[in-house]
Order: C-alpha cells, then sequence, then structure tokens
C-alpha cells in the first residue's frame, strides 16, 4: 500500500478517530465507574486534590477527545461516500450498513452535544473557573453528573453501531 | 422514585435495553 494512497488516508481518519473515541470515552467511563463513585468516600479535607488537580486536567482531555472523535468521524464518513446516507439513517437507501452506522453517528453526535453545551458549561462552575454561589455549583455538579451518566448510558449502543457495522 | 441514573448498574442495564432497541430498530428501518 502507497503511503499516498487514498485507503491510506481513509485508513489515517479511521485510525485518529478511534484514538480521539478511547481518549473520549476512556475519561467518561473513568469519571463514571471511578471518580463519581470513589469521591463520596475520601475524606473531605483530600477532596480538592481530585477536583482541583485531577478532575479540571481530566475534563481537558476529556472534551477534546470528543471534539476530535466527531470531527476525524465525519470525515471518516463523507470520505466512504456514507455521510448523507448515515445522516438519515439510510432510509430510502435499503442499506442496513448505513441504517447502522447512522444511528451510531446519531448517538454519538448527542453525547458530543452534552459533552460541549451541558457537562463543560456545568462542570465549569463546579471546579470554580466560573462565578456561582453554594447552590449554582450543587445545581451544576447534578446537572453534570447526570448528563454524565447518560452519555456512559448511550455509550453502550453507540459502541455496538460502531463496532458491529460490519455485521450489516 | 429514585432516579436510576444515580445507580451504576441500572445506568448499564438500560444501556444494554438501548442496545436491543437499537437493534431492533435497524431490521425495522433497514
Amino acid at each position: 500500500m502507497e503511503l499516498v494512497s487514498f485507503d491510506w488516508w481513509l485508513f489515517c481518519m479511521r485510525w485518529l478517530h478511534i484514538l480521539c473515541g478511547v481518549m473520549w470515552i476512556g475519561h467518561l467511563w473513568y469519571f463514571n465507574f471511578t471518580q463519581t463513585p470513589t469521591v463520596p468516600k475520601i475524606p473531605t479535607e483530600l477532596r480538592p486534590a481530585v477536583t482541583k488537580f485531577i478532575l479540571p486536567e481530566a475534563l481537558f482531555w476529556f472534551r477534546w477527545g470528543a471534539m476530535g472523535t466527531i470531527i476525524f468521524g465525519l470525515i471518516l464518513a463523507w470520505m466512504n461516500g456514507y455521510l448523507g446516507s448515515a445522516i438519515k439513517l439510510g432510509i430510502g437507501d435499503h442499506s442496513a450498513h448505513n441504517t447502522t452506522i447512522g444511528l451510531g453517528m446519531w448517538l454519538g453526535t448527542i453525547m458530543w452535544f452534552n459533552v460541549w453545551f451541558i457537562i463543560w458549561p456545568n462542570q465549569k462552575k463546579n471546579i470554580g473557573l466560573v462565578q456561582a454561589t453554594p447552590d449554582e455549583v450543587r445545581k451544576a455538579a447534578r446537572l453534570a453528573g447526570l448528563t454524565s451518566r447518560v452519555n456512559t448510558l448511550l455509550s453502550i449502543p453507540m459502541l455496538y453501531c460502531m463496532a458491529g457495522v460490519h455485521f450489516y | 422514585m429514585k432516579n436510576p441514573l444515580d445507580s451504576l448498574n441500572q445506568t448499564i442495564g438500560l444501556g444494554v435495553v438501548l442496545t436491543i432497541v437499537v437493534i431492533l430498530l435497524i431490521h425495522a428501518i433497514a
């Protein structure tokens, strides 16, 4: 395979899409499987180590992982020639492949929206980047946490569609 | 009633249920 062939670029986009996706979903699952259940068990005086140091750094890689995943994913779908068909879930095209990847893409897009427009704005209040009253911080943390759980839920069928598309 | 999203196990359970719905949807659409 020559270095500059179309197939190589196609693979390159898939590789970058997967790298960013692991960065994103890895952090999502870290938050939901490790951090959220463990923080309440940490003595109060030690919790700022998580909320002031680990959380801001993890949120950086989390949200930019999400951004890279959707950008490289859209380029990949466009290069594969099924972007338009997948957006309309393959309806009218009699393509189970495009229906499957389209459902995965829509689930991923909802998750990306949740990251950038619900989780991150609310986490900014939680980590002190945006001024807020203690009551606002409590509400913001709750909303960010629940939305993160929704994304964990959606990640299961999303990954079925992404990884299982070749069965269709 | 407690929010099922407060439980990690129930979140995963709902994720599996939604996956089955997605599989049925693929077969219904395509």
